[in-house]
């Protein structure tokens, strides 16, 4: 158990949670984090420097908006770091959809100047802006209340059709994450994603987050457009905690 | 050197996944059959989906694991689509089953049996469940859900999984093969419980977990050793074997195949490759030619 050291309010419902420890993680990788008789998640390491990490949680369901009562001081179950991690390349554009930029986060902190591309529902819903004001960054916001009126996807098309990108980082709402698959293929540039599915153990043997063949808690949870492309249910189908597969719209409604 | 016959299948080496483990879809067991295993059994299915119990479902110290997945599974109808057939796969597909009165075991049995895996494991020993009295418990009750399951099997060998939270698991297991088991399964988890002692709480949401890993192999052995001695029917010694010197322990005790699940844990997919290596190099380095030279070696 580990003593929260802080909590920021980092927009309307999303707060981040720092621990004064160390860890030993890679960007994209994320922790389990259990908050007693309530329920145990994963979760991205957002923050991370020498004496110190954190996670960001929206408050959506019934175990993030448990967390989002919590103070500083309170005590949470932390393991991990588990899963793989995204690759460190140049001349990257990482495209973050919501919550969804606190899992490329410390992607973000280790590249050398990427672009990035965000999008949220609302002016509201954005978060790490101050963090990233030194960053070139394109923001799109549903609503258009901040930034451009539209969707990321949009952006990133535009913009691997002008510019030269090596590599596009996302993570997001998998719908997005779909289209922006499809987009890297037309545009020929390589893609990593980091995918989010029901986990119970985050180690590789309870078979839960299955996605096709892969493990999603040990193979990913980032997987590049070669995996994504042999992987039918990316943007389809997903796995309920039943282990019944069902479409991403019903899994959504559910966990 | 490893080749085994259980039942009349035929596995290319004694390791077999335990249920419980991966084994949730088609394409796990496809990996796993690729990563070595000689078979792969499911987790189990009843007739009804089971989300299972709330997180943390899983705990792993030293040399312990402890869990209360509770079952989850997205039940044998729904499965039934979902795989599809179970003989067309890479690797023999052992069929794990349960349900919450004896009627729903055949029931699904019945609907197991359909998709002809190489074997119905029977699982009447999963310690979280709190349907009435536990069938493992209870002699008289082992033989009417092994006569059950018979009955909806036809030709398809059935072993029963027993558990070691018994009194006495030799009546267990001859009540098991009085009724026309073809094979036990021995062991499922023993019952433990882990204490947070900052939150002051067990740290399974369902308080009692069941021990898996190192921790339980030498209750595993002493239970695959005394069924040997009760019953003639093979042995699927199941619990803690991680290396090639713990598979070669459960074939002195009596077992004619090994389970492994928790291994996994310790050493990945790989761990099925890894104890066969470790067999084989045993049994070179001490002159044995086949598994059958030592099965039930400790008795003698």
């Amino acid at each position: 158990m580990l003593e929260i050291a802080d909590v920021v309010q980092e927009g309307k419902s999303q707060k981040s949670f720092f621990f004064r420890h160390s860890i030993d993680s890679k960007p994209g990788q994320f922790i389990m984090v259990w908050l007693p008789s309530v329920d145990e998640k994963p979760m991205a390491v957002s923050y991370r420097s020498k004496n110190e990490f954190a996670f960001t949680s929206q408050a959506i369901g019934i175990f993030t908006n448990a967390l989002d009562r919590l103070k500083k001081g309170d005590k949470l179950g932390i393991r991990g770091p588990y899963g793989n991690s995204f690759s460190l390349k140049n001349n990257s554009c990482v495209v973050a959809g919501g919550v969804g930029i606190s899992s490329v986060s410390t992607l973000i902190d280790s590249l050398k100047n990427p672009l990035i591309i965000y999008g949220a529902r609302s002016k509201e819903n954005l978060i790490y802006m101050k963090r990233y004001e030194d960053k070139k960054m394109i923001i799109a916001t549903d609503d258009g209340s901040f930034g451009r009126k539209g969707f990321t996807t949009d952006a990133l098309d535009e913009l691997l059709s002008t510019k030269k990108i090596k590599i596009v980082y996302t993570c997001g709402p998998e719908i997005m994450m779909k289209k922006i698959f499809e987009i890297c293929r037309k545009h020929k540039v390589e893609l990593e994603a980091s995918l989010e599915r029901y986990m119970a153990c985050g180690f590789g043997i309870c078979g839960k987050c299955m996605i096709n063949d892969r493990i999603c808690c040990i193979d990913g949870p980032i997987f590049n457009s070669k995996q994504l492309n042999q992987m039918p249910d990316f943007g389809n189908f997903a796995r309920l905690k039943s282990g019944r597969k069902v479409t991403l719209k019903e899994y959504h409604s559910v966990h | 050197m490893l080749k085994t016959n259980l039942c009349s299948i035929q596995l290319k080496n004694p390791t077999i996944l335990a249920s419980g483990i991966l084994g949730v879809t088609k394409e796990s067991v496809d990996r796993i059959g690729k990563s070595g295993a000689g078979a792969v059994t499911l987790k189990s299915l009843c007739h009804e989906e089971r989300a299972g119990n709330a997180n943390p479902t899983m705990f792993s110290y030293d040399g312990t694991f402890l869990n209360a997945v509770g079952l989850p599974g997205q039940g044998i109808d729904s499965a039934m689509k979902d795989f599809g057939r179970l003989d067309n796969l890479s690797v023999p597909v052992i069929g794990s089953i349960y349900g919450y009165r004896i009627g729903q075991f055949g029931e699904v049995a019945k609907k197991m049996a359909s998709l002809k895996p190489a074997m119905i494991e029977v699982d009447i020993s999963c310690p979280h469940m709190d349907y009435g009295k536990p069938y493992y418990a209870d002699p008289q009750l082992t033989a009417k859900v092994t006569k059950t399951v018979k009955q909806n099997t036809g030709k398809i060998p059935v072993s029963i999984k027993l558990s070691p939270n018994v009194y006495d698991i030799k009546e267990i297991a001859h009540a098991a093969e009085k009724s026309g088991a073809d094979a036990i399964t021995a062991i499922n988890t023993a019952t433990g419980m882990v204490i947070d002692i900052n939150a002051k709480k067990p740290i399974l949401a369902n308080k009692i977990g069941g021990i898996s890993g190192p921790a339980l192999k030498p209750i595993a052995v002493r239970c695959v050793y005394e069924i040997y001695e009760t019953v003639n029917i093979p042995i699927i010694g199941t619990g803690g074997v991680t290396y090639g010197k713990d598979a070669i322990e459960m074939v002195m005790a009596g077992a004619t195949a090994v389970g492994i699940g928790t291994g996994i844990y310790y050493r990945g997919n790989e761990v099925f490759r890894k104890v066969c290596d470790e067999m084989i190099q045993w049994m070179k380095k001490n002159k044995v030619k086949n598994l059958g030279e030592i099965q039930g070696a400790a008795h003698k």
